[in-house]
C-alpha cells in the first residue's frame, strides 16, 4: 500500500540533494543540517528512539552554532513567456485536489489517511517531470539548486514545528497540562460565566502562543475550564465550547513566532526584512477574532 | 508546579532571542528532569515523537518545483497577468484568495494551497502587481501570507475529518462526552464567517489607504 512509506523517501531524497549541492558550494553547515533532515526521512524508522534523539541533538547543535547562512544572491530569472509556466504551476495544487478524492476511492492502493500527502508528493513529481519537458532548464540540476537556495532561506525554521510537536509529547509525559489547568482555574471569580469564558478563550490563545500549536493547548484548557465550568456548571453545549475554544487557540497561532511554519517560514520565503512581518500583518485580525470567539463562548454558556 | 519550568524556558528563550530549536530542546530536558525522568528517558521520548511527526515537514518536497518555475520567470509572468486587469486591487485579489482558501480548506483540501505551493510563486507577486506603487511591496507580501493563514485556520475546522476535530472528539470522549464530528464542525462556521468579514474588511481598508497615497 502506498502511504508515508513512499512519501518519506522522496522527501529524504530531496533533502539529500540539497545537502550534496550545498556541500558542493562549501556551505558546510547548511549542508550538514539538510543531511540530518534527509537522514531522519530516510532512516528514521531504523534509528530507534534514542538514535532519533541523538539526531535531534545534532540538528539543534548545527542550528544553534549560528553558522547556517542565508542563500545570498540568486541568478536573474529567465524571460518566461509561455503559458506552460502557469500550467506547470497549477499541476501541484490540481493533483493534490484530484488525488485526494481519487486515492480515497482506492483504499487498497493508497492509505486513505495519507491520501493528501501522497497526492501532494505525486503532484510534485508530475510537475517536475512536466517542468523538465516543457520549460527545459539549461542544467538538469537547476530545480534542485534553486530549491536548495529556497531551503537555505528557510533555514533551521523548517524543523521547528516538528520540534514543538515533540516538546508537546514530553509535556504530556510530565503532566504539564494538569498543573496549568489547576493554576488558571484558581484565577476565575466564582459564579462568573464571563470570567470563565474569558479565562478559557484567552487561556487557549496564550498557551498556544507559548507552544506554537493549539493542539497542545486544547487538552489542557478543555479539561481545566471548558468542560468542568462552561459545560458542567453553566450548562453550555459541549460542541460549541470545544469547537470555538479550539478556534480561539488558532487566534494565538496567528500571533506566535513559535508557529514557525505559518509565521516565520513565509517571512523567509517572501524575503521580508522583518522576520515578524507576517505576524504584524495578521495581528489585528487575530485580536478581533479572539474577541469574537470569546463573546461566542460567553453567549453559548449564558 | 516544578514541571512548568519548560513553559518558563520557552518564554524566556524567546525574550532573549535565543535559537528556538535550542530553547525547545532545553525546555524538554528541564521539564523531563522536573518530572523526575532520567535525561536518557527524555531523549528517547523526544526522539520518538520527532520521528512520528515527520509528516509536518513533507511539504518542503515542492521546493525544487517552485525553484524551477521561478528561475523560468513565473513571478514576472504572474505580475504581468494581473497588470492586465486594471480594476483589480491587491485587497480585492486577496479577498478572492481568502474565500478560495476558506472554501477549499472547509472541503478538507488543506494542502492544495500554502506558502510554498501558492503564496510565494503566485499570490504574492500578483498582489504586488495589483498594488503597483501605491503600497509598500513588503507589506503587500506580508498580507498575502497572512491571508493564507487566516483562510486556512478558519476554514479547515468545518471539515469533518481534520486533525483538530478528531483531537477534540478524543479529548471529550475521555471526559465521558460523546459527540459526532459533524456537531463540532458546524460550530466552526460562525467564526469562519467572522474571519472572512474581519480580514476582508481589513483588506478593503488597505485598498482605501493605498489609493490615498
Amino acid at each position: 500500500m502506498i502511504g508515508l512509506n513512499l512519501v518519506y523517501p522522496l522527501a529524504g531524497a530531496t533533502f539529500l540533494a540539497f545537502a550534496l549541492l550545498g556541500a558542493g558550494e562549501r556551505r558546510w553547515w547548511n549542508a550538514g543540517f539538510h543531511a540530518l533532515v534527509a537522514a531522519s526521512f530516510l532512516l528514521g524508522d531504523r534509528l530507534g528512539d534514542r538514535g532519533n534523539g541523538v539526531l535531534v541533538l545534532a540538528l539543534v547543535a548545527v542550528a544553534a552554532s549560528g553558522r547556517m547562512r542565508r542563500a545570498g544572491p540568486q541568478p536573474i530569472p529567465r524571460e518566461g513567456r509561455s503559458p506552460r509556466l502557469f500550467a506547470v504551476a497549477l499541476v501541484v495544487p490540481l493533483t493534490a485536489l484530484l488525488g485526494t478524492f481519487l486515492f480515497k476511492a482506492f483504499p487498497a492502493l493508497v492509505d486513505p489517511k495519507q491520501a493528501t500527502l501522497v497526492a501532494l508528493a505525486a503532484g510534485t513529481v508530475l510537475a517536475l517531470l512536466l517542468g523538465y519537458a516543457s520549460l527545459r532548464p539549461p542544467r538538469a540540476v537547476e530545480p534542485f539548486a534553486a530549491g536548495r537556495a529556497l531551503a537555505d532561506e528557510i533555514g533551521w525554521a523548517a524543523v521547528l514545528p516538528q520540534m514543538l510537536a515533540s516538546l508537546g509529547a514530553v509535556f504530556a509525559l510530565a503532566g504539564v497540562g494538569g498543573v496549568v489547568g489547576t493554576l488558571v482555574g484558581g484565577l476565575i471569580p466564582a459564579g462568573s460565566v464571563a470570567g470563565a469564558a474569558i479565562a478559557y478563550g484567552l487561556g487557549m490563545a496564550l498557551f498556544t502562543i507559548v507552544m506554537g500549536n493549539a493542539f497542545a493547548a486544547f487538552p489542557v484548557m478543555a479539561v481545566a475550564i471548558g468542560i468542568p465550568l462552561l459545560v458542567q456548571r453553566y450548562g453550555a453545549d459541549p460542541a460549541p465550547v470545544a469547537a470555538v475554544g479550539m478556534l480561539a487557540g488558532f487566534c494565538g497561532t496567528l500571533l506566535t513566532p513559535m508557529a514557525a511554519n505559518f509565521n516565520l517560514v513565509p517571512a523567509a520565503l517572501l524575503d521580508l526584512r522583518d522576520r515578524y512581518g507576517v505576524i504584524r500583518a495578521q495581528a489585528p485580525t487575530a485580536a478581533a477574532l479572539l474577541a469574537f470567539n470569546i463573546g461566542l463562548l460567553w453567549w453559548v454558556a449564558s | 508546579m516544578l514541571v512548568l519550568i519548560g513553559v518558563a524556558v520557552v518564554a524566556l528563550g524567546f525574550l532573549l532571542r535565543l535559537n528556538p530549536l535550542l530553547v525547545v530542546a532545553v525546555a524538554a530536558l528541564a521539564t523531563g528532569l522536573a518530572a523526575e525522568l532520567s535525561p536518557l528517558a527524555v531523549l528517547d521520548a523526544f526522539g520518538h515523537a520527532f520521528n512520528e511527526a515527520r509528516y509536518v515537514s513533507v511539504v518542503y518536497l515542492v521546493l525544487p518545483v517552485i525553484g524551477l518555475l521561478e528561475r523560468s520567470g513565473l513571478q514576472a509572468r504572474a505580475r504581468s497577468l494581473v497588470a492586465g486587469f486594471a480594476r483589480l486591487t491587491a485587497g480585492r485579489l486577496l479577498i478572492g484568495y481568502l474565500l478560495f482558501r476558506q472554501v477549499t480548506a472547509a472541503l478538507g483540501l488543506t494542502s492544495v494551497a500554502g506558502h510554498a505551493q501558492t503564496v510565494r510563486p503566485l499570490v504574492a507577486p500578483m498582489a504586488e502587481a495589483a498594488a503597483g506603487d501605491t503600497a509598500d511591496p513588503e507589506q503587500v507580501r506580508a498580507l498575502a501570507a497572512a491571508t493564507d493563514n487566516v483562510g486556512l485556520f478558519f476554514g479547515e475546522d468545518i471539515f469533518l475529518a481534520i486533525g483538530s476535530i478528531l483531537l477534540m472528539k478524543g479529548v471529550l470522549e475521555g471526559m465521558g462526552i460523546a459527540l459526532e464530528p459533524f456537531q463540532l464542525s458546524v460550530w466552526a462556521i460562525p467564526s469562519a464567517i467572522a474571519a472572512f468579514l474581519i480580514h476582508g474588511g481589513r483588506l478593503l481598508l488597505f485598498d482605501r489607504r493605498s489609493r490615498r497615497r
